[in-house]
């Protein structure tokens, strides 16, 4: 695995599978959330989007353990596929920060009547997408790309040491001013209709990381060894 | 053979950063005056009206405190770096981390401390509660060494860099947020009489955390930046 | 005589360009390693691998038989290094500046008056180095070399803004450190003279 010609041909034949492992969950959690599951005795319909919103939460999260984990790796084994792999993490897990935060806000229009609450869960994951352009930020303004893997390295472990005592903070500030919050999720009252297509789209969630994740490290891939001899014959064949 | 010891090489290198300021103090004064700066441009900003300045006096003066000493973390390794005293550092036969303390101690020492000067009378031109300038006093006390602390990991992280400055305010200030809830919060709550000691509690964990954490961090970084 | 410093397949890759590969080198105590070549062909990296600045791209460097990554401190009391930068600083005077590299933990054999003394900057102790010529910084910087006490010396370029009777100088005193036994790692412009049985020569550029 941790060979670079290995990994890209590992990675390429697994690519279609995981398109369509990825379909069919998608299908069937969207149709499990958006109609089989029965609306909500107090939101209506507009609850539904926590069909994206909460594993698009989970991932955002779960994305960054995966960066800073590969952050560990690449700096106490020095491996260059970890590298890779944490930044190639980055956009994925900046993208699934950002679509919970726009899709946070579209619930929350329903539900307080404007799009922006100063809510526990938005104002994490709103620095938690700040962190993310940070890692990004720090990655692309250096120049020479092996420096820039261990700076990110860095700054991802740095991050994870931060979160919980950032979400901790932000949770204890926001008890304080007492605002409402998207609680649909904690109550334990949820009946498994609910709960079981959110689990399969977090599962969807899940393998598109893993294809979004498989694509970029195969670009990356390609970029980092564009000199090497397997690119070349990759080329020409 | 004799040798100078771990505690030796930390105080001379602390006294050593200490006499360099000394030598450059009309740089002290920069963040100082922002500070001062930014200060007077809320008044300006939100009105004048003073319940509403007292009531976010704590923010503004927390949030004026953070964006001044980011604004000086550069100067804790800038020199260093440029002269080649920091390969040498590097090059020491001594621990890192504890060399990346001594200078952080030494950077807040001139940068943050100044500010517990000048916090009582901007506090007073707000009309904060006098109930809370100790409490003010004590977050500035505890919560800017952590400011200092965490910065050195950006700066140390983006030192090499032509153009580090924006991007380290966005390595930087995110990390900054638990300091700023619980600083700002602990001079709200004891400007309306109640008791801080849960928000001192917490920037004192801070504190230590960072303590024994950042010079680690900032020591490896300081090592990847200058490879 | 055993080897003090040796280098494993070492190669260095920068900006996609390959710099240097499968290096081996081999100093045993007493030599001195001239390293030559082009502008950019990988002199200052190699010092700067050497010293445990820089991570070779593949290969390791060994200190005695022992990789330094594992050896760690210990290799660097053994280190003083030299580089591009004098490594001083310019609001502090000739002895502050010797007293920080003191502080570095390394073994000190001479006092600093002294370490002044070997290279001609005695009356110049409280004087400010900004106030010092190019070739006086330098001799400043190479001060260092002999106010601690380590068995390899790697120098980039060390004689830089030195003139004739400067570099005289240190070449007696590079030869009495390779009498004692030390070891030398350096680039140069110049040419040395030495005796011919010390001196490995390594052309990055062929």
């Amino acid at each position: 695995m941790g060979s670079p010609p290995h990994f890209y041909r590992f990675a390429g034949r697994w690519l279609p599978w995981l398109t369509g492992i990825f379909a069919i969950f998608l299908i069937v959690g969207l149709y499990g959330g958006l109609v089989m599951a029965p609306p909500d005795y107090q939101q209506g319909e507009s609850y539904r989007i926590i069909f994206v919103h909460v594993p698009a939460a989970w991932m955002s999260m779960f994305i960054y353990m995966v960066m800073a984990s590969c952050g560990i790796i690449v700096l106490v084994w020095r491996m260059k596929m970890a590298e890779i792999v944490l930044i190639s993490s980055a956009p994925v897990g900046a993208s699934f920060t950002f679509l919970a935060l726009v899709t946070g806000s579209l619930w929350g229009k329903p539900m307080w009547g404007t799009y922006w609450v100063w809510d526990a869960r938005l104002t994490s994951e709103l620095i938690l997408l700040f962190l993310y352009l940070g890692v990004l930020g720090l990655y692309g303004a250096i120049d020479d790309k092996r420096v820039a893997g261990r700076a990110v390295a860095i700054l991802a472990i740095v991050g994870m040491v931060n979160i919980p005592i950032i979400h901790y903070s932000v949770d204890w500030w926001n008890s304080l001013h007492q605002t409402a919050s998207l609680t649909k999720f904690e109550k334990p009252s949820m009946p498994p209709s609910m709960y079981v297509p959110i689990l399969i789209m977090a599962l969807a969630f899940k393998i598109y990381f893993v294809l979004a994740l498989f694509q970029r490290v195969r670009a990356e891939l390609l970029y980092r060894e564009r000199n090497s001899r397997w690119v070349e014959e990759l080329v020409q064949s | 053979m004799k040798r100078l010891s771990l505690s030796q090489a930390f105080w001379f290198l602390l006294r050593r950063d200490l006499l360099l300021g000394f030598r450059n103090r009309s740089e002290l004064a920069n963040p100082l005056l922002f500070f001062v700066l930014v200060i007077t441009l809320f008044p300006l900003a939100v009105g004048a009206e003073p319940n509403l300045l007292a009531r976010i006096s704590p923010g503004i003066i927390w949030v004026a405190a953070l964006l001044a000493s980011m604004l000086s973390l550069d100067a804790i390794f800038r020199s260093d770096f440029e002269d080649g005293t920091l390969e040498q550092m590097l090059l020491s036969a001594h621990p890192v981390p504890v060399l990346v303390l001594a200078k952080v101690t030494a950077h807040w020492l001139v940068t943050g401390l100044p500010l517990l000067m000048v916090a009582p009378m901007l506090a007073m031109m707000l009309g904060l509660d006098e109930s809370a300038y100790g409490i003010l006093l004590l977050t500035i006390l505890l919560g800017t060494p952590v400011l200092s602390l965490i910065g050195s990991i950006g700066v140390a992280l983006t030192i090499g860099l032509r153009k580090g400055g924006i991007i380290l305010s966005l390595l930087v200030l995110p990390l900054y947020v638990p300091v700023l809830i619980f600083a700002a919060s602990a001079v709200d709550v004891s400007s309306v009489g109640l008791d801080a000691g849960a928000q001192i509690k917490m920037l004192m964990a801070f504190l230590f955390l960072a303590l024994s954490l950042s010079p680690v961090a900032t020591a490896a970084a300081l090592r990847m930046s200058m490879s | 005589m055993s080897s003090l410093l040796q280098t494993r397949d070492l190669s260095c890759v920068k900006d996609d360009r390959v710099l240097f590969e499968d290096l081996n080198i081999d100093l045993k105590a007493g030599q001195i390693l001239l390293v030559e070549g082009k502008n950019g062909s990988g002199k200052t990296s190699l010092l700067r691998i050497l010293t445990g600045l820089s991570l070779p791209e593949t290969g390791e460097v060994l200190w005695q038989g022992d990789p330094i990554s594992e050896v760690g401190p210990d290799y660097y009391e053994q280190v003083n290094y030299v580089g591009h930068h004098d490594g001083i600083k310019r609001d502090l005077t000739c002895l502050e500046n010797l007293r920080l590299v003191q502080a570095m933990g390394k073994p000190l054999p001479i006092d600093l008056d002294e370490a002044l003394e070997k290279v001609n900057l005695y009356r110049f102790g409280e004087n400010f180095v900004a106030t010092l010529s190019a070739g006086q910084k330098r001799r400043l910087a190479m001060a260092r070399l002999v106010v601690t006490e380590a068995l390899l010396w790697i120098m980039d370029e060390p004689f830089t803004s030195l003139d004739k009777a400067s570099m005289a100088m240190f070449q007696r005193m590079f030869e009495q450190h390779l009498d004692n036994g030390g070891v030398i790692v350096m680039t140069s412009h110049h040419d040395i003279e030495m005796p011919d049985s010390d001196v490995v020569r390594l052309n990055l550029s062929e």
